[in-house]
């Protein structure tokens, strides 16, 4: 069986919003782990926080309860929740992806060099990082003469493949998706499937939410169903 | 202390006309500027009977080094009779009961001088004074003058650098003529007077002492005997004196003397041709005697 | 990551102090300012951390304190508390137990600091190339050619158009001198760069243009940087980690993308969310 990268245990998380006085809960105990060379899947309701889960072993959340226990490439675990600001930005550089439905890029890139940036981050040789890019964004179908320019004014499904390219392209060993072919057509969509089907098949452990069931069906090998969390919201009896 | 000893009969004034409490201080100020080379030290320049401006600063330095066997000499940009070196000389012989003076570089040991290094290289034997007006070369770039002393401390210097680049970068060359900033000793700069930036390599090394004194800012500092004065410059663009050359590209010659290797004056007669003269007065006239001494030789 | 910087318990105070200013300022008191003595607790206690190559964003309002940081940090103020170390390669450096010399040596060789305003960094009356040459020269690159050729590949690299490097930068618009401004920064590489609300007043196109000059420049040469700034959008795009001040207090530290995306403390969900 292959070797567990990820567990996450009882992971629960709730907003807290000072200014309405209100508690909101987004997570709630949730249990799984993620396993290198498989996909996992999370489904569940809207608002059972299956996007709340990846921002969560991201870090972009602070989780509110539970562990979240990584084992990185040198075999060390480490609890997501507690690791250090730095010890995250190193992880992220190296180790973890994510690529979400947004592409936050700089105004003036080139759609080149924005998918080649994790590779230029860690210090891999420009000619060689951009050549890796152009490989990448010609097997998703990306017109070549949109690759000098820069994305901000692709189309959400051009832009869409820039974000995966550049999730990609550094090989991540665990790799958070969401919904990464929501506003792909079918023929894109089915390149990233192969791309996905690719990575998995080289090591990498992907923990993803998709919009079409046949997508999971497709590719998941395990699924998670998420529930929504018991209490919807409840007011704070103290702001702090 | 004996201070009558030097009071001549029947003149109120002490020998040098300081007070012998203002020659010590004046003194003590020219040991410490001698200690360290380049810097500014702070006196009480006292009231003389002249304009500040007018050689205040060197005068009170000769007044103070001055003794009765004393060989003066006074000169301005060169000359020792223009009227600013002739008073300043009546002065002095006028205070100083005993002192000789003379127009003869060999033949003196005290120097005052206002904008000018004689041609003929100083002795160990021999002391020059020069007068300062303005004696700090940071305050071009630093209006604060605690500021300045700061950057002297550190020899914190970049940004008369960077007047030199802007002047390289406007005129293709370095424009300063007079006061150009020179290193001593390899810390402080010094504003050298304003010497012309033929008379700055006679600081280097120099065989005399060499005091500078600003009677209006009230700082004397000094390039003691044999110390290192190195002008500022670029590794890539060194340091040069004036060449004096014509149109033609040839060494221009006094027109008196004939000598090729002196600081030249232009003269504009009312013609409006231009000829060139020594600046200094003494080594032009040493150059007339020798051609004349050879001339009677040959003949 | 090698660590760059190590900043504990940083405190300003303007003024003469007494025993109730901490508890009497702050954001819980809605002032910095001691109603006892009059004091002014500009920055109280502020620690942080910085790796090679690292963006650390520094976000409040005005007289949050967060410019009191930098400048503490950069010599233009000495702090009233507190430590930092400096770590240069083999060396450390105690920031605050330095001497003047010292001192100027670090702002002249490892650190370099962008200004809001372009007259703060910059000598109007002389050329754009002159202040780049200003700081070569402090750090004793004395051939003339050399400092011509670094000054010109820094302005172009910053797009500044080289006919203009022997023009005084008074005569330039609010983003070239913010460009020479930076040029000048970078002109001693230095491993440590500060920036005080550099896009601050310029037009949004300009902004993003300086904005990406900077980022390009931190993967380059990886320099560490401190940003300061009150704008999100500079945050969002710049920073990898942020600390939010007020009333000269940090408030909150995290990851950029968690301080913006799930906000601990009041405040920074009500900047949060006015930004948006």
């Amino acid at each position: 069986m292959a070797p567990t990268i990820l567990r996450v245990e009882g992971y629960g998380k709730q907003f807290q919003l000072h200014e309405q006085r209100k508690r909101i809960p987004s997570s709630h105990n949730v249990h799984f782990t993620v396993r290198a060379g498989e996909l996992t899947a999370l489904i569940g309701p809207t608002g059972a926080g299956k996007s709340s889960v990846l921002k969560g072993v991201y870090r972009t959340y602070l989780p509110s309860a539970g562990r979240i226990l990584y084992r990185d490439a040198r075999g060390h675990e480490l609890d997501l929740a507690l690791a250090s600001e730095h010890q995250i930005l190193e992880l992220r550089r190296r180790e973890i992806g994510f690529v979400t439905q947004f592409l936050h890029c700089l105004p003036r890139q080139a759609t080149l060099d924005v998918v080649a940036q994790p590779l230029f981050t860690l210090g891999v040789a420009r000619p060689e990082a951009r050549r890796r890019a152009a490989e990448l964004l010609s097997a998703m179908h990306l017109p070549e003469r949109l690759w000098s320019i820069s994305p901000a004014m692709f189309s959400g499904g051009e832009r869409q493949r820039v974000n995966l390219a550049r999730g990609f392209i550094a090989k991540p060993r665990l790799l958070l998706l969401d919904e990464p072919t929501a506003s792909l057509d079918p023929i894109t969509a089915e390149c990233v499937i192969d791309l996905i089907t690719g990575l998995k098949a080289e090591g990498a452990a992907l923990l993803a939410i998709f919009h079409h069931p046949e997508t999971i069906r497709r590719l998941a090998d395990q699924v998670i169903e998420l529930a929504l969390p018991p209490v919807v919201e409840e007011c704070l009896e103290d702001a702090a | 202390m004996n201070v009558t000893a030097h009071t001549t009969a029947g003149n109120a004034y002490t020998f040098g006309f300081l007070d012998e409490y203002a020659k010590k201080e004046v003194r003590r100020a020219v040991l410490k500027a001698i200690a360290i080379p380049g810097y500014q030290v702070p006196y009480a320049s006292r009231e003389m009977p002249m304009g500040r401006g007018f050689g205040t600063g060197g005068l009170q330095l000769t007044l103070s080094l001055i003794g009765p066997d004393e060989v003066i000499k006074v000169i301005d940009q060169g000359s020792d009779d223009s009227v600013n070196a002739v008073n300043l000389r009546q002065f002095i012989e006028m205070m100083c009961p005993g002192v000789s003076t003379t127009t003869k570089t060999a033949e003196c040991t005290l120097i005052q001088s206002r904008h000018r290094i004689p041609e003929r290289p100083l002795t160990a034997a021999q002391i020059i004074v020069l007068q300062v007006p303005y004696p700090d070369p940071l305050v071009v770039v630093e209006p604060s003058e605690d500021k300045r002393k700061t950057m002297h401390g550190e020899a914190d210097y970049s940004r008369l650098l960077v007047k030199l680049y802007e002047d390289l970068v406007t005129f293709d060359e370095i424009t300063l003529s007079h006061r150009y900033p020179t290193r001593i000793n390899g810390h402080y700069i010094i504003d050298p007077s304003p010497i012309p930036r033929w008379d700055v390599p006679k600081l280097n090394d120099s065989a005399a002492l060499i005091l500078l004194g600003a009677g209006r800012e009230k700082k004397i500092y000094a390039v003691p005997p044999h110390t290192q004065a190195t002008p500022l410059a670029f590794n890539d663009v060194p340091f040069r004196v004036e060449d004096f050359r014509d149109a033609a590209g040839r060494r221009r010659a006094c027109a008196r003397c004939g000598c090729m290797n002196s600081f030249l004056d232009e003269f504009v007669s009312d013609s409006g041709d231009k000829t060139y003269q020594c600046s200094d007065s003494d080594w032009c006239d040493e150059q007339l005697l020798q051609i004349e001494r050879l001339r009677r030789k040959s003949a | 990551m090698n660590q760059v910087l190590q900043v504990r318990n940083l405190g300003k105070i303007y003024g003469p102090g007494c025993p109730h200013c901490f508890e009497s300022t702050g954001p819980e008191a809605h002032t910095n300012l001691c109603p006892h003595c009059d004091s002014v607790i500009a920055i109280h206690d502020v620690s942080l951390d910085l790796h090679e190559g690292e963006i650390l964003g520094i976000m409040g309002e005005s007289g949050s304190g967060k410019s009191t940081v930098v400048k503490a940090l950069y010599f233009d103020q000495a702090p009233s508390a507190g430590e930092a170390i400096f770590f240069d390669a083999e060396k450390q450096h105690a920031l605050f137990n330095l001497n003047t010399a010292q001192q100027r040596w670090l702002r002249n060789f490892r650190f370099g600091m962008v200004y809001q305003h372009p007259h703060q960094g910059l000598n109007f009356n002389i050329t754009a190339g002159g202040n780049i040459a200003e700081r070569l020269l402090m750090s004793d690159l004395m051939d003339y050619n050399a400092i011509r050729a670094r000054a010109k590949a820094l302005l172009t690299r910053m797009e500044v158009l080289l006919s203009r490097i022997d023009d005084r930068p008074k005569n330039f618009s609010g983003g070239m001198q913010q460009r020479v401004q930076i040029a000048k920064a970078l002109a001693t590489r230095p491993p440590l760069l500060f920036l005080d609300e550099v896009t601050s007043g310029l037009d949004l196109s300009v902004q993003a243009r300086i904005l990406d000059l900077i980022l390009e420049i931190q993967q380059e040469l990886k320099t560490a940087m401190i940003v300061v700034t009150h704008d999100l959008g500079v945050i969002r795009l710049l920073t990898g980690r942020a600390i939010v001040m007020k009333y000269g207090r940090v408030i909150e530290a995290g990851l950029t993308d968690q301080i913006l995306e799930d906000p601990q403390h009041a405040y920074t969900q009500q900047l949060v969310a006015s930004a948006l």
